[in-house]
C-alpha cells in the first residue's frame, strides 16, 4: 500500500487547499496586532469561493483515496459546492450584525472554514472512521459558534445544550459503528457492503448498529425524535450563527445519511426504509404543528427546518434514483430559501436593537414595501406555492414517493404542507394587514440587501431556468445510485 | 487460573471504584476513585495484551485529565451537593431506561452470531504478539494506512484549542505583559545613577 501516490492525493485537492487556507487565516488572525475581523472574514469568503470553483472544475469521475477512506463522485462534488457556497454566503451575511453585537472576533471566520472543511470531508466519507472524525470536525466549531456571544446567558445555554446533546448523538453513532465493525469485521463502506450482500438473515447486531447510526445522523439533520436541540439552539445562538446552522450543516448531514444508507446498507433497504419513513412522517407532522404557536421568528424557522428535513427524507425513503435527485434538488432550494429568510432576520432591528418577535414585522408592507415583498416571496416559496422554487422541490420529492409506491408518505407530505402553509401565510398577513406598532429600521447593509435580492430573483426565476440545478442533481443521483 | 483471579480482582475494584466516583460525598475523593478506576482499567488492558492503550490510559487520563479534574475541584468553589440534588428524583426513570438498555444489549450479544467470514475482512489484522509488539504494530499502520483520520484528529484538536481560547480568554487591560524588545534595549545608564553622597547631606 502506498497512500501518498500523487494522483490519489489529487482527488482530495479542494479539501487539502481548504485546510491549508484555514490554517493560514488562523496565523494571520493571531499574528495581526489588532483584531482585524473584516480582513479575515473577506479572505475567508474568498477562500470558500476559490474552493467552490476548484470543485466545479474537478473531475466528476468516481475515485477513492487514502486507502479507500475518501471518495469523490458527482454527488459529493455537487453537495460540496452547495456547502462551500452556503458557508461563503452566510459569512458574507454575518459581517454587520456581528459588529453590531460586538462579537466580530477573528476566530469566527476561521471556525466557519474549519466547519466547512468538516462538512466536505463528511460528504466524502467512505469509511466508519473517516465518517466519525469528519463529523466531529464539523460539529466542534458549531458548538463554539453557538456560544460565541459569551456574555449572553441564552447564547451560552445554546452552546452548552448543543454540545451535551451533540456528544450524546456522537456516542450513539460510535456505538452503532462499533457494533457494525464487530459483526462484519470491516470499517470501509465497500467491504461492509460486500459482507452484507446477499445475506438473507442479517444478524441482529448489524441491524442494531445500523439503527444506532441512523439515530446519530438524524440528530445532525434535526429530524424528529432527535430534534429537541434545534428550537433552543436556533433561538439562543446569535442570528448570524443561526443562519449558518440553517444553511450549510444540514446539506452535509443529509448527504452523509444518503451515502451511508444507499452505500454499505443498500442491500438492507427493507430494514432501514421503515425507520426513515417513521422519522420522515414524525418530522413533517411536528414541523407543521409545533410551529403554529411560535411567536419568535428564529424558533419558528427551527420548526420549519425540522419540517423541511422531513420532506427531504421522503426522497431517501424512496431509495431510488428519482428520490436521490429529489433530495439534491430539495436541499439546493431549501438552502436558497434559508439564505433569503435569514437575510431578513438579520435585518430585524429597531433603533439598533435586535428584535425577534413575529409581531415586530407588523405593518412592514407600508414602511418597506420591497422588503415585505421579498419576504412574501420566500414565505410563499417555503409553503410550496407554484410557480416559486419551493413548489418544485416538493413536486420532485412527492414524485419520487409515488414512483416508489410510498403513497402514505406522499399524502402525509401534502397534508402537512397545508398545515405549514398556515404559519408561513400568517407572517405575510402580519406584514400586510396589521397596523405597525413601531416598525423596524431600514437596512443600511448593502451586502445583505444584494444577497436578499439575488435569492429572491433565484426563487422566482427558477421556473424559467431550472436546467443547471436539475442536470446537476440528475448527474449526482446517477453517481450514487447505479 | 491465576489469570482469572487477577481478572476478577481488577474488574471488581474497577466497578466498585466507578460506583464510588458518582456516589462519594467529597469531590476530591471522587476524583481519587476515578484515578483508581483508570489504573484498574489499564491493568485489564495489559491482561488483554493491549499494552499501548494501557500506557495511554495511565499517561493521558491519570497524568493529565484526572489531575486537571483535581485542580478544577480544588480551585473552583462548586457546590457538588447542590448539583446532585435532583439525582434521587431522576433516578427511577434514568435507572429504568438504563436497565432496559442493558437487558437489550445482553440479549443482543447472546442471540446474534458473528459472521464467520468476518475474520477475513478485518481492516488491519492484529499481528502475533510474539512476532511484533502491540505498540510497534500500531505504529506501522497509524502513519500510513490511517494517516487520513490521524491528520483530521489533529485538526479537531486544533479547533478545540481555538474554541477554548475563544470562549474563555478575556483581554485584561491592566495585565502586565513581558515586552522582550523593551527589556533588551534597556541600558545601564538609563536606569542606574551613581551618586556620591556627602557626609551629613543625604540624597537630594
Amino acid at each position: 500500500m502506498r497512500p501518498f501516490e500523487a494522483p490519489a492525493l489529487m482527488i482530495s485537492f479542494p479539501e487539502l487547499i481548504l485546510a491549508v487556507l484555514a490554517m493560514i487565516l488562523l496565523m494571520l488572525a493571531v499574528v495581526g496586532q489588532k483584531e482585524n475581523y473584516r480582513l479575515i472574514s473577506r479572505l475567508g469568503v474568498f477562500a470558500l469561493i476559490v474552493i467552490a470553483t476548484l470543485l466545479f472544475k474537478s473531475n466528476p469521475e468516481t475515485g477513492t483515496s487514502f486507502g479507500g477512506m475518501f471518495i469523490t463522485d458527482s454527488f459529493a462534488i455537487y453537495m460540496k459546492m452547495l456547502v462551500a457556497i452556503g458557508s461563503a454566503v452566510s459569512l458574507m451575511m454575518a459581517g454587520k450584525s456581528l459588529e453590531r453585537e460586538k462579537i466580530d472576533r477573528v476566530e469566527y471566520p476561521v471556525l466557519i472554514l474549519f466547519s466547512t472543511l468538516g462538512m466536505m470531508l463528511m460528504i466524502s466519507a467512505n469509511d466508519l472512521i473517516s465518517l466519525y472524525v469528519s463529523l466531529e470536525l464539523q460539529s466542534f466549531p458549531l458548538y463554539v459558534l453557538a456560544a460565541i456571544q459569551r456574555d449572553s446567558t441564552r447564547s451560552t445555554e445554546a452552546g452548552l445544550k448543543y454540545f451535551v446533546l451533540g456528544s450524546l448523538s456522537s456516542g450513539l453513532l460510535l456505538y452503532g459503528a462499533s457494533l457494525i465493525y464487530g459483526f462484519t469485521g470491516a470499517t470501509g463502506f465497500e467491504p461492509i457492503a460486500q459482507a452484507l450482500h446477499g445475506q438473507t438473515a442479517v444478524s441482529l447486531g448489524i441491524v442494531t448498529g445500523m439503527v444506532l447510526m441512523i439515530c446519530g445522523m438524524a440528530f445532525k439533520v434535526s429530524a424528529v425524535p432527535f430534534h429537541m436541540w434545534a428550537p433552543d439552539v436556533y433561538e439562543g445562538a446569535p442570528a448570524p450563527v443561526t443562519a449558518f446552522f440553517a444553511i450549510a450543516p444540514k446539506v452535509a448531514a443529509i448527504a452523509l445519511l444518503a451515502r451511508v444508507l444507499m452505500g454499505p446498507f443498500g442491500d438492507m433497504i427493507g430494514l432501514w426504509q421503515q425507520v426513515i419513513i417513521a422519522i420522515s412522517i414524525a418530522s413533517m407532522v411536528l414541523g407543521g404543528v409545533a410551529a403554529v404557536t411560535q411567536t419568535n421568528i428564529k424558533r419558528l424557522l427551527a420548526y420549519s427546518s425540522i419540517g423541511h428535513m422531513g420532506y427531504a427524507l421522503i426522497g431517501l425513503a424512496a431509495a431510488n434514483r428519482v428520490g436521490i435527485q429529489g433530495i439534491v434538488i430539495y436541499m439546493t432550494l431549501y438552502m436558497l430559501m434559508s439564505i433569503g429568510v435569514f437575510c431578513l432576520v438579520l435585518m430585524m432591528k429597531r433603533r439598533d436593537k435586535v428584535v425577534e418577535g413575529i409581531s415586530d414585522l407588523s405593518g412592514l408592507a407600508k414602511q418597506q414595501p420591497m422588503l415585505a415583498l421579498a419576504m412574501s416571496i420566500m414565505m410563499f416559496s417555503m409553503a410550496g406555492i407554484p410557480p416559486l422554487a419551493g413548489f418544485f422541490g416538493k413536486l420532485f420529492i412527492f414524485q419520487a414517493a409515488v414512483s416508489a409506491g410510498l403513497y402514505t408518505l406522499a399524502v402525509t407530505g401534502v397534508l402537512t404542507s397545508v398545515v405549514a402553509a398556515y404559519y408561513y401565510l400568517r407572517i405575510i398577513k402580519v406584514m400586510y394587514f396589521e397596523d405597525a406598532a413601531a416598525g423596524i429600521d431600514k437596512s443600511e447593509d448593502t451586502g445583505l440587501n444584494l444577497i436578499l435580492i439575488a435569492a429572491s430573483l433565484a426563487v422566482v426565476l427558477f421556473i424559467v431556468l431550472p436546467a443547471p440545478i436539475l442536470n446537476g442533481a440528475a448527474e449526482a443521483a446517477l453517481s450514487l445510485v447505479q | 487460573m491465576i489469570e482469572a483471579i487477577f481478572f476478577y480482582i481488577f474488574s471488581a475494584v474497577l466497578i466498585l471504584s466507578a460506583a464510588m466516583v458518582v456516589s462519594a460525598r467529597n469531590p476530591v475523593h471522587a476524583v481519587l476513585f476515578l484515578i483508581l478506576a483508570f489504573f484498574n482499567a489499564a491493568s485489564l488492558f495489559v491482561m488483554l495484551g493491549a499494552e499501548f492503550i494501557a500506557m495511554t490510559l495511565v499517561i493521558v487520563y491519570v497524568g493529565a485529565v484526572a489531575v486537571l479534574f483535581l485542580f478544577v475541584v480544588m480551585m473552583l468553589d462548586i457546590n457538588f451537593a447542590e448539583l446532585r440534588r435532583g439525582m434521587m428524583k431522576h433516578l427511577p426513570v434514568g435507572g429504568f431506561v438504563g436497565v432496559v438498555l442493558l437487558i437489550e444489549l445482553i440479549w443482543l450479544y447472546v442471540t446474534s452470531q458473528i459472521d464467520p467470514s468476518a475474520a477475513s475482512r478485518v481492516a488491519s489484522p492484529v499481528p502475533d504478539a510474539n512476532v511484533i509488539t502491540n505498540t510497534h504494530a500500531l505504529g506501522q499502520v497509524l502513519y500510513t494506512q490511517y494517516v487520513y483520520p490521524f491528520q483530521i484528529s489533529g485538526l479537531i484538536l486544533l479547533v478545540a484549542m481555538i474554541g477554548a481560547i475563544t470562549l474563555t480568554l478575556r483581554p485584561l487591560p491592566r495585565a502586565r505583559r513581558q515586552n522582550v524588545s523593551k527589556q533588551v534595549s534597556r541600558e545601564v545608564k538609563d536606569v542606574l545613577k551613581v551618586i556620591k553622597v556627602e557626609t551629613g547631606a543625604g540624597v537630594e
